[in-house]
């Protein structure tokens, strides 16, 4: 294809006739085909390049160099007849991640070999995306690239390349680059590191380096300089994730006996810690510290009994862990608040709502992260090769686990194996039926005990009106984590009995029962707090129903650790002991991942619908995800064996990433939010006494400050705008829908391309 | 540039620190634990090469069925024995670290999988990993019908220009496809 002007064709010479190299050896491997070579005419007036490498094995010899000569000007003259892309496709086809690449591993083959030196050119202008073809010794031709620069104009380049012109290419291709970008480029290569730094010294040779500033910063003024360098630098930087160093010594022992899979649970569980430590330390400098610093005149102190500490009545219900200790004042005694006051109510609002906030940017951001991980433009199931070429963890390193790992590997290929031979089989009908009634059996009966345990909870919270002493009140949480812990057992039980198919359903369905019986505990208590307790207000209950509330909450969660150290001590330690002396097994109980985490977001959604009544109920949390994290390693390597099922880390972690947003996080702050609006609080205690709702203080604030200040007037003005008038709301939504539809048509774009290209191949090597 | 006596000089440190993947603490301990596989006298030269033998002592390689392949993979030596240089090892965990990104990962993969050096994954090799990743146990190995089924279908699947073999840039594609490869293939000291 000429694109007028003079071009100079650049072929690269990366493969062979077949015909041509049929003589030369008898190691050549009889399945290959014959293939043409690829080669790629781009011209285009002005640039000119012209190489020729041939490449040189190690082995074979003279024999290969004068053919591929002759074999030069046949592909010249192919290559002149073949391509015929438009730019437009090229460009599309070279923005494609996985043609990308071929560009840096044929660097890396082609280095590694000897070869002789043929006459080259270096090119003048040189893009950032060469094309490149990867190649190895004898035949495989594969595809080439295509630049996408405008003014890139070299061609696919041949597999091998000599050491010498590689090199200097590659020093080429980097001058184009700024420093940073340069050797970040060079990282990515993959060249031995002598090589590397064999490049690198090219690279920043003295004058390179000049050109290489001069030519790179687009503004030449000192301070544009220094924020474009130190920009470049943020974003190459390390990520953040590998500064957080804490307990990576014990997850690499974990990783090292028990894989992928059980890591995940761990690394969930840090960071949940974080998200807890960044709530923690928002409240505690915004809210807790000014009010502990102030306390307010009615407390005094109380006698104090080590149940206190379980049931949070008595000098607990009087401290800052609950809200009835806030008071509803205005700090102006201090020095720095006699010029700012600093309203207790205000900054109780405002540090519970803005902490949401931001946790719920960041679960949407690692969720969207996650997503872009594990989201298949292809979705294949049953993928034996992907199997077999990315299955092997090469994290363990203990002999047994490796052993297990083996067998897990061997069995799901043969399981795998084995349902594609029987997919052609057909199932009885007496058997289809069978599984059906099976499968409406164990929902039943999961369905059922749900049911019931839910009708339960609701009428012994119903019952327990009276004010109750001491341990007493820890009944009804101890009856909650009580079914926690037993229905899953039942949930197991009905897995066991319907026999999935595939491990993937049985998993998602197990972690369907448990969410389900979870939420709905969840949503009686809910509704009992705030449908009964709050509107009501009954002054035999408590005089302060969020500080009754607050408690409750705090003894659901402490009562949730309790039954889950009881759990890992008899689940596991217990069992293992009984298993092996009783039944004389040699098999360890298996650490129920899916059980686990879904714990643990329970426990962190308890956290966020009991932060709004006491504000340090994330110290607690993160106090018992400590304990948690050293109990749970020490039980498992005392006491439990890898698992033989397969498990896809990736997948699972952003399912339970997407299950600690959606029912955990939003639900959380729905309930937050429904509290905030609807509800009167109470008018003995608190910091919102005598209002009609939570937000009133706002308003009254807002009220109070737009006297004051001008910026605050106007915000206030801006925000009415906003709420009153309905249009606010649609134009958002509408772009954001706008936005996935525009998504949607790229994904199913690509989707067509890529099947077109793959039946493109499939017709070139048929011809 | 090679290691001297007991002590990493700063400049090969920080250039390592720009060519690798690897922190400074990393590739630290990673000398750290190069020079425990040397023997004492040849501590004191200048880029000392470890045989293969002594690298397969290390725990996190000791009992990996590709230990053989990812020595010979990462190895310079001229004669192919498999043993590494400090940078060679340096080389190796890049390669198996964090942040190395998915084409040097399945790069390398390729090769370590490639085990007989000829750049596609052609019957035997795909055998070979088979084998070595299903173990040696009798009951865990396929049998040949079960062999020839599995490596038909893997070539159906991965074979896109159905030349019988899979090459780099189709194995690549396999791999792109699979979101645990990233944290699969990783070793860490």
């Amino acid at each position: 294809m000429a694109n007028g002007g003079s071009f100079n064709v650049n072929i690269y010479e990366e493969d062979y006739d077949y015909e041509n190299l049929g003589e030369s050896g008898p190691s050549q491997d009889p399945f290959q085909l014959f293939k043409e070579p690829a080669c790629n005419v781009q011209g285009n007036p002005g640039d000119i390049q012209m190489e020729m490498f041939t490449k040189n094995s190690d082995t074979s010899d003279s024999e290969s160099t004068s053919s591929s000569k002759e074999s030069y000007n046949g592909c010249r003259l192919r290559s002149l007849q073949r391509n015929n892309w438009s730019a437009a496709t090229r460009r599309v086809l070279s923005s494609m991640p996985s043609r990308k690449i071929g560009l840096h591993s044929s660097a890396g083959m082609a280095v590694r070999e000897t070869c002789a030196l043929p006459t080259h050119q270096t090119s003048s202008r040189v893009s950032l995306h060469i094309p490149r073809v990867t190649q190895d010794d004898i035949t495989s031709p594969e595809f080439e690239e295509i630049s996408t620069e405008d003014e890139a104009n070299n061609l696919a380049g041949s597999g091998l390349w000599c050491t010498e012109t590689n090199k200097e290419q590659l020093v080429s291709d980097l001058r184009g680059l700024s420093e940073s970008e340069g050797l970040r480029k060079l990282r990515a290569m993959p060249l031995s590191l002598a090589d590397k730094m064999e490049i690198r010294k090219h690279f920043f040779s003295p004058l390179a380096k000049n050109l290489v500033i001069n030519r790179n910063f687009p503004c030449r003024n000192l301070p544009c300089m220094y924020l474009s360098r130190m920009w470049r630098h943020c974003r190459y930087a390390p990520r953040f994730s590998t500064s957080l160093k804490l307990w990576n010594s014990s997850m690499k022992k974990l990783s090292g006996r028990y894989g992928t899979g059980v890591l995940s649970y761990f690394t969930f569980l840090r960071t949940l810690l974080f998200i807890n430590l960044l709530f923690f330390i928002t409240t505690f400098l915004f809210l807790v510290l000014p009010q502990a610093i102030h306390p307010p005149p009615d407390s005094h102190g109380e006698s104090f009994s080590w149940i206190e500490i379980f049931t949070g009545m008595g000098y607990l219900s009087r401290s800052l862990m609950f809200y009835g200790y806030y008071s509803n004042i205005t700090i102006k005694t201090t020095s720095i608040t006699s010029m700012v006051p600093y309203c207790i109510p205000t900054a109780y609002f405002f540090t519970i709502t803005i902490s949401f906030f931001i946790i719920c940017i960041i679960l949407v951001y690692s969720m969207s992260k996650s997503f872009g991980k594990s989201f298949q433009v292809f979705k294949s199931d049953g993928n034996l090769s992907e199997n077999v070429f990315c299955s092997w963890d090469f994290k363990v390193t203990k002999k047994p686990s490796i052993r297990l790992q083996s067998e897990k590997i061997s069995t799901q290929l043969k399981e795998q194996l084995s349902e594609l031979a029987s997919r052609e089989e057909e199932r009885t009908l007496m058997q289809r039926f069978r599984n059906f009634l099976v499968h409406v059996a164990a929902w039943f009966i999961c369905l059922a005990s749900i049911f019931f345990s839910a009708l339960g909870v609701y009428f012994l919270s119903k019952t327990i009106s009276k004010v109750l002493q001491n341990l007493d009140l820890l009944f009804m949480a101890a009856v909650v984590s009580g079914f926690n812990l037993l229905l899953p057992g039942i949930f197991n039980f009905c897995a066991w009995m319907e026999k999935h198919n595939s491990p993937c359903t049985r998993v998602y369905v197990s972690i369907f029962r448990n969410l389900l019986l979870k939420i709905s505990l969840v949503i009686i208590l809910c509704y009992h707090w705030l449908g009964k307790i709050a509107v009501e207000q009954d002054p035999q209950v408590s005089k302060c129903w969020e500080n009754f509330v607050g408690q409750e909450l705090y003894r659901l969660l402490l009562m949730d650790f309790i039954f889950t150290v009881l759990y890992t001590f008899l689940g596991e330690f217990v069992w293992r002991i009984f298993s092996q002396k009783i039944l004389r097994k040699n098999r360890k109980p298996v650490f129920d991942i899916a059980r686990n985490v879904l714990e643990l977001i329970y426990g962190q959604t308890l956290t966020w619908l009991g932060v709004l009544f006491a504000p340090l109920l994330p110290a607690v949390q993160i106090a018992k995800l400590f304990v948690l994290f050293y109990m749970k390693k020490n039980s498992l390597m005392l006491n439990c064996q890898a698992s033989k099922k397969p498990w896809r880390a990736t997948h699972m972690t952003t399912a339970f990433i997407t299950l600690l947003f959606f029912p955990s996080f939003l639900g959380a702050a729905v309930f937050v939010a429904y509290t905030v609006w609807k509800i009167k609080p109470s008018s003995g205690c608190g910091p919102f006494r005598n209002l009609t709702s939570m937000l009133e203080s706002v308003k009254l604030w807002a009220e109070r400050m737009k006297d004051h200040h001008q910026i605050l007037s106007w915000l206030f003005r801006a925000y009415n705008a906003f709420t009153d008038n309905p249009i606010f709301l649609f134009m958002p939504s509408g772009l954001f829908l706008l936005l996935i539809y525009f998504r949607i048509q790229v994904v199913d774009g690509q989707r067509r391309i890529i099947r077109r290209l793959e039946k493109q191949i499939d017709d070139v090597s048929k011809t | 540039m090679g290691t001297t006596a007991s002590q990493l000089p700063k400049e090969s440190l920080s250039e390592y620190q720009e060519l690798t993947f690897l922190t400074k603490q990393e590739i630290l301990l990673a000398h750290r634990r190069f020079t425990e596989l040397l023997e004492g006298d040849e501590r004191n030269h200048p880029n000392p090469r470890v045989p293969m033998d002594a690298i397969l002592t290390l725990t996190e390689l000791k009992s990996n069925p590709f230990k053989k392949r990812i020595c010979q993979v990462f190895s310079t030596s001229e004669n192919r024995d498999g043993s590494l240089t400090f940078e060679d090892f340096l080389d190796l965990l890049s390669a198996f670290s964090d942040s190395a990104t998915l084409e040097i990962k399945s790069h390398y993969a390729f090769r370590i999988f490639d085990f007989d050096d000829d750049g596609t994954l052609d019957y035997g090799d795909l055998e070979k990993l088979v084998n070595c990743l299903t173990g040696e146990t009798a009951d865990t190995r396929l049998s040949s019908e079960e062999m020839r089924q599995l490596i038909s279908n893997i070539l159906d699947e991965s074979d896109i220009d159905k030349d019988g073999t899979v090459n780099l840039s189709e194995f690549q594609h396999v791999i792109s496809r699979s979101p645990d490869f990233v944290s699969s293939f990783k070793i860490v000291l």
